[in-house]
């Protein structure tokens, strides 16, 4: 399927963050365009999580507008925007230890689940289907990502790559239109981020997934976003193309010359 | 028979979300309800079914109740005692003041009554955790067993507030007879496990576990953290009110206020640490062994070393082993015997080869 980049559907308008004294964001705006990879770069502690906690309702902006699919708010709920669509990962992997790989997954799709408590204890009949129908995707994604032989692991036993992986199954499970990913390839070997960057393509390209995108590693950015925003210091310093953004004298100086990575 | 899980393979996802997938997991199983049901009534005394068997029941649900609380969804709770309180008394004032109400429905009453409860005392959880969420939960420890204590109306106006249990009756038939009340506690907990073992493997227990291990992530997959963790709260103190229920009818007979006090809360929290947290197997292994320790200990001292060991200690012996193995289960094996049994489990299919 050919790749079509269509309209904005998430604006962010002059959004300011602060912690107490701390300004994680000042005045930020920049849209995502549908079936776009947007990354988000920028050196340690510019913002660029914040951002994406912005984005999904996790942290609430003092100021500023957001506007998703044509609806605007002065801040998301964490409950809403997965409700809306939105699915992320996190920097620091937030995977349910406790649970084994398919469960993690499962939970990913509780949002279609309809079936209420009382049905549940009774399992036979409608529960049932459910479970299975949803297993039944569930396993799709499993086979995508190629983590069929750990599904019934319980997820803290996994080394790091594989929970970053597993992670990206959750957030796949519940069919987002627009996923965040917070340095998906972090703390990996070469091998593994070649992984992750075809199934991120994969997704985007195979799904037709919206998807904003922080990293460090900038050959991996250069490679495969559409678009690039540039964060220091909370302020945005730069925005547009990979090529662009790379020469631009004002990146270059605060980040790839100063912190190169 | 060998225990072994190869050769056996899951042809469809049906088959793969059986609640034992493995074939001779089911049959030990089979066999165990079979006896349950069907031979222990017969052989064993009335001193076993009365004293050790029907209480055994009775604690394992309520184990299995905080269990659902505290192991699954990891809200800690030292309030068991009293929504076990709440059960018993509820059940006991329904049957009392509804002509005619049927025995099961005056208990059901009583679960009900215990989840309403648990329910207002588990508002806190959606501000606080850990540690202050378990200091809440000990306010309604005591304010509960003050208030049973308190108020006579609840106890019919009798002296400190003892209660004896109606008879039992259902559908004419009486449940006056130890053997009779083991089958109705036991036939009662069967079911109430099936369906918590239902729970916990959907979507219920799937989100119960999420807040658990990570509400923040929880929350933006969109799972409701008020809703996921009153839920947990309401159907854990249906549990402990169903076994409240049935320590005044099918085991006691008679209860006051003060023997649901915050020592019963503490032994069933100790079951669940022994027997193994998030797990309903855990909450019978932990209700088994602990129920059982004392009556093994006797055994013990009485047939090998009784003349060697005073009677003082004797005594102080038993809490020194549950010291002990609460510590081993805190430190070592947090998922208690549970864990070790599956261990166990996975030796054997191994076996004789281990690598
Ligand atoms: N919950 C919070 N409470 C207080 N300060 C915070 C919080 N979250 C972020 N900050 C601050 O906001 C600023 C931006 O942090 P953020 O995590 O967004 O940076 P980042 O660009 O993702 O950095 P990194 O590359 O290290 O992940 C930092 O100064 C950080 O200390
Ligand atoms: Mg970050």
């Amino acid at each position: 399927m050919a790749r079509v980049i269509g309209d904005v559907i998430l604006d962010l308008q002059n959004i300011s963050l602060s912690f107490g004294g701390v300004k994680a964001l000042t005045n930020i705006s920049f849209d995502v365009r549908e079936g776009e990879i947007r990354a988000i770069i920028g050196p340690n502690g510019a913002g660029k999580s914040s951002m994406l906690n912005v984005i999904n309702g996790v942290y609430h902006p003092q100021q500023g507008r957001i506007v998703f699919r044509g609806q605007e708010r002065r801040r998301m709920n964490p409950h809403e925007a997965a409700a809306q669509g939105i699915a992320r990962t996190f920097q620091n992997i937030a995977l349910f230890k406790g649970m084994t790989v398919l469960d993690n997954i499962m939970t990913g799709r509780n949002l279609m689940m309809r079936r209420n408590f009382l049905w549940n204890a009774l399992y036979w009949g409608p529960t049932r289907r459910e479970e299975i129908a949803h297993r039944r995707r569930v396993e799709e994604i499993i086979d995508f990502l190629e983590i069929q032989n750990i599904r019934k692991t319980p997820v803290g036993r996994l080394p790091y790559g594989l929970q970053k992986r597993v992670e990206l199954a959750r957030a796949l499970a519940a069919e987002p239109s627009l996923l965040l990913l917070d340095e998906p390839m972090a703390g990996m070997n070469v091998e593994e981020k070649q992984d992750m960057c075809r199934f991120i393509l994969d997704v985007n390209e195979q799904l037709g997934t919206t998807i904003v995108l922080i990293e460090h590693d900038m050959g991996v950015v250069m490679d495969i976003s559409d678009r690039v925003v540039v964060l220091d210091y909370g302020r945005k310093i730069g925005d547009g193309p990979p090529d662009e953004v790379r020469n631009d004298p004002v990146v270059i100086e605060a980040y790839l010359g100063g912190a190169a990575h | 028979m060998i225990y072994r899980e190869a050769g056996q393979f899951k042809a469809s996802y049906e088959e793969d979300q059986q609640i034992f997938p493995i074939k001779q997991d089911r049959i030990v199983m089979a066999a165990l309800v079979v006896a349950a049901f069907f031979v222990a009534p017969f052989v064993a005394s009335e001193y076993w079914l009365q004293a050790v068997l029907t209480p055994v029941l009775v604690f394992a649900l309520a184990a299995l109740g905080l269990n659902i609380l505290t192991g699954y969804a990891g809200q800690l709770s030292l309030g068991t005692g009293a929504f076990m309180a709440v059960g018993a008394y509820a059940t006991y004032n329904f049957l009392l003041r509804l002509d005619g109400l049927p025995f099961l429905a005056g208990l059901v009453l009583g679960g009900l009554s215990a989840a309403a409860v648990g329910v207002v005392f588990g508002l806190p959880s959606l501000r606080i955790k850990g540690f202050y969420l378990a200091m809440a939960t000990l306010a309604a420890q005591f304010f509960i067993v003050w208030a049973l204590t308190k108020f006579p109306w609840f106890s019919n106006y009798s002296s400190s507030g003892i209660i004896s249990a109606q008879r039992i009756e259902i559908l004419g038939f009486a449940f006056d007879t130890p053997a009779r009340k083991y089958l109705l506690t036991l036939a009662i907990v069967s079911l109430l496990a099936l369906a918590a073992k239902n729970l916990a493997r959907t979507n219920t227990g799937r989100s119960w576990m999420a807040v658990r291990d990570m509400d923040v992530a929880a929350e933006v997959i969109g799972i409701p953290l008020m809703k996921t963790k009153l839920l947990a709260f309401a159907v854990s103190s249906f549990y402990c009110g169903i076994a409240g229920g049935l320590y005044a009818y099918t085991y006691l007979g008679t209860v006051e206020p003060d023997g649901f006090g915050l020592d019963l809360s503490f032994k069933i929290l100790f079951m669940i640490i022994i027997g193994g947290m998030g797990s309903v197997l855990g909450a019978f292994l932990g209700a088994a062994f602990i129920l059982l320790l004392p009556v093994g200990l006797n055994v013990l001292m009485h047939t090998s070393v009784g003349v060697l060991v005073p009677a003082t200690l004797a005594s102080n012996l038993e809490l020194i082993v549950f010291g002990v193995l609460i510590v081993f289960f805190l430190i070592v094996e947090p998922h208690g015997l549970t864990r070790l049994w599956q261990i166990g489990k996975e030796k054997l299919r191994l076996w004789p080869f281990p690598h």
